[in-house]
């Protein structure tokens, strides 16, 4: 199932607004500092190579990658936490939904602790936490996964910066030029005010973008409080193949 | 014909942090049992048509140090020039071959990609574009994913009609996206990756 291009078709993405998207120098956030590029960035139309992308099939998932709860237990047990249900749908910039897309997500356990090497903070690990799932969007571009709230946890850039509770997010889309990774943060948390990560994007509302809303209809009750997150990614132009495929 | 203008904006990119490999490569991390194994960690098969070759890099800072903590993904066509995806342009991919990988960078800096090398893809007036491979590069500091491309030096007629080459000025900074072929039993491309600076790597806005 492959489409041709178009000699001359209009098919690019819209052109990225890196004026909402945190630029690359934000010296609140130190890491920044020696990791960002002087020159200025080159401009390419999208080439074949930038337009497509990689797909994943749901046959390659495991029933228990999008339940964050139990895919790491290692004796039967759940994970220790306030359990939520988070979803979303994945939507381009023309908010048609994009379908079938992986949508990989990551963080710390209730105590703000992350399962890595390198990681000292004194917070517990969750021995029936790992800390990753994944998901693939459904035909109307809907994911979603249960985990636990994670924690916030402090960390080396000012001498008493915390980060607020948040989930990190990789979504693919279907051009490898709408490749996004970004944080996911909870309605209503005083910290996401004062973090320097945050706060390397500017405008106020591109930062509500990334907050998650508490969601009571779809809690279930006695279990799991559900959040809902949207992501949007690039969307295009027009239809650059003959035959319409999602994302056109 | 006019198209309606983008109605949402796009989400916001955040830092992929220092603990990234939790989530994309969790047996990297030592989270084992999760995922049988990493994704983007094996591009072939042995039925994988196309010559076998190693893409390696190191990536450093603006001070010179190593970046140590940075996950790469690479996005390539196959032998044949083709990009193994349903919205890839032509019908006759690889099917052995994913054409996508993902690995991070070790104590040093590198990142090891076994794949093979692709063929010419057309580009948008329809004359070929040298061999390449796209590269994106996340880590802790980089706030949105970096993008380039890695060319080979042994397709010195091709880059030099490369149009994307050739977008840019200074042809030094051209060398930065060139990589040096090491011979071996299976070649081995290798590309220093620089954030910042003197030498810095030419990034994409695409």
């Amino acid at each position: 199932m492959s489409g041709i291009i178009l000699p001359g078709a209009d098919g690019a993405l819209y052109q990225r607004d890196r004026a909402w998207h945190p630029p690359a120098n934000t010296p609140g956030y130190k890491s920044t500092t020696f990791r960002a590029p002087r020159h200025a960035l080159l401009s390419l139309g999208g080439t074949a190579s930038e337009l497509t992308g990689p797909t994943f099939g749901h046959s390659s998932l495991n029933p228990l990658d999008n339940d964050l709860i139990r895919n790491y237990s290692q004796d039967g047990s759940e994970a220790i936490g306030q359990r939520i249900i988070v979803y979303g749908q994945v939507l381009d910039e023309n908010a048609r939904a994009v379908p079938d897309t992986l949508v990989e997500f990551w963080q710390a356990n209730a105590g703000g602790r992350y399962r890595h090497r390198k990681e000292a903070y004194l917070a517990p690990l969750d021995p029936n936490f790992g800390g990753c799932g994944r998901a693939v969007t459904d035909e109307n571009g809907f994911y979603s996964f249960r985990t636990i709230k994670p924690g916030a946890y402090p960390w080396p850039n000012g001498v008493n910066d915390w980060r607020p509770a948040h989930i990190h997010f990789s979504v693919f889309g279907h051009a490898f030029a709408q490749r996004l990774i970004t944080q996911m943060y909870f309605e209503g948390d005083p910290m996401i005010w004062q973090c320097p990560i945050v706060g390397s994007i500017a405008d106020k509302s591109a930062i509500d973008q990334l907050v998650a809303r508490l969601d009571r209809h779809n809690t279930t009750p006695m279990d799991a409080l559900a959040y809902r997150f949207d992501i949007v990614l690039r969307g295009r132009r027009s239809t650059m193949f003959e035959n319409k495929l999602e994302g056109n | 014909m006019l198209h309606p203008v983008p109605t949402l904006k796009e989400t916001p990119s955040q830092t992929a942090g220092p603990y990234v490999h939790i989530g994309l490569t969790p047996n990297f991390a030592e989270i084992k049992g999760v995922y049988a194994t990493d994704p983007g960690s094996t591009m072939l098969t042995e039925n994988t048509k196309g010559e076998r070759i190693t893409i390696s890099g190191r990536i450093f800072d603006g001070s010179g140090a190593v970046v140590n903590d940075a996950l790469v993904e690479i996005w390539q066509a196959d032998a044949d020039g083709s990009y193994v995806a349903p919205m890839g342009p032509n019908s006759n991919s690889a099917p052995a071959f994913t054409g996508w990988g993902r690995q991070p960078t070790n104590a040093e800096g590198i990142f090891t990609f076994e794949t093979i090398k692709p063929g010419p893809v057309p580009g948008p007036d329809g004359k070929p574009m040298a061999p390449h491979v796209n590269l994106w590069i996340v880590a802790r500091g980089i706030n949105i994913g970096l993008q380039t491309r890695l060319y080979f030096d042994d397709e010195t007629e091709a880059n030099g009609k490369d149009f994307v080459l050739n977008k840019i000025m200074d042809p030094r900074r051209r060398l930065t996206l060139i990589a040096r072929k090491e011979d071996g039993p299976v070649p081995r491309y290798m590309l220093d990756i620089h954030l910042q600076g003197d030498k810095e790597t030419v990034f994409f806005d695409m």
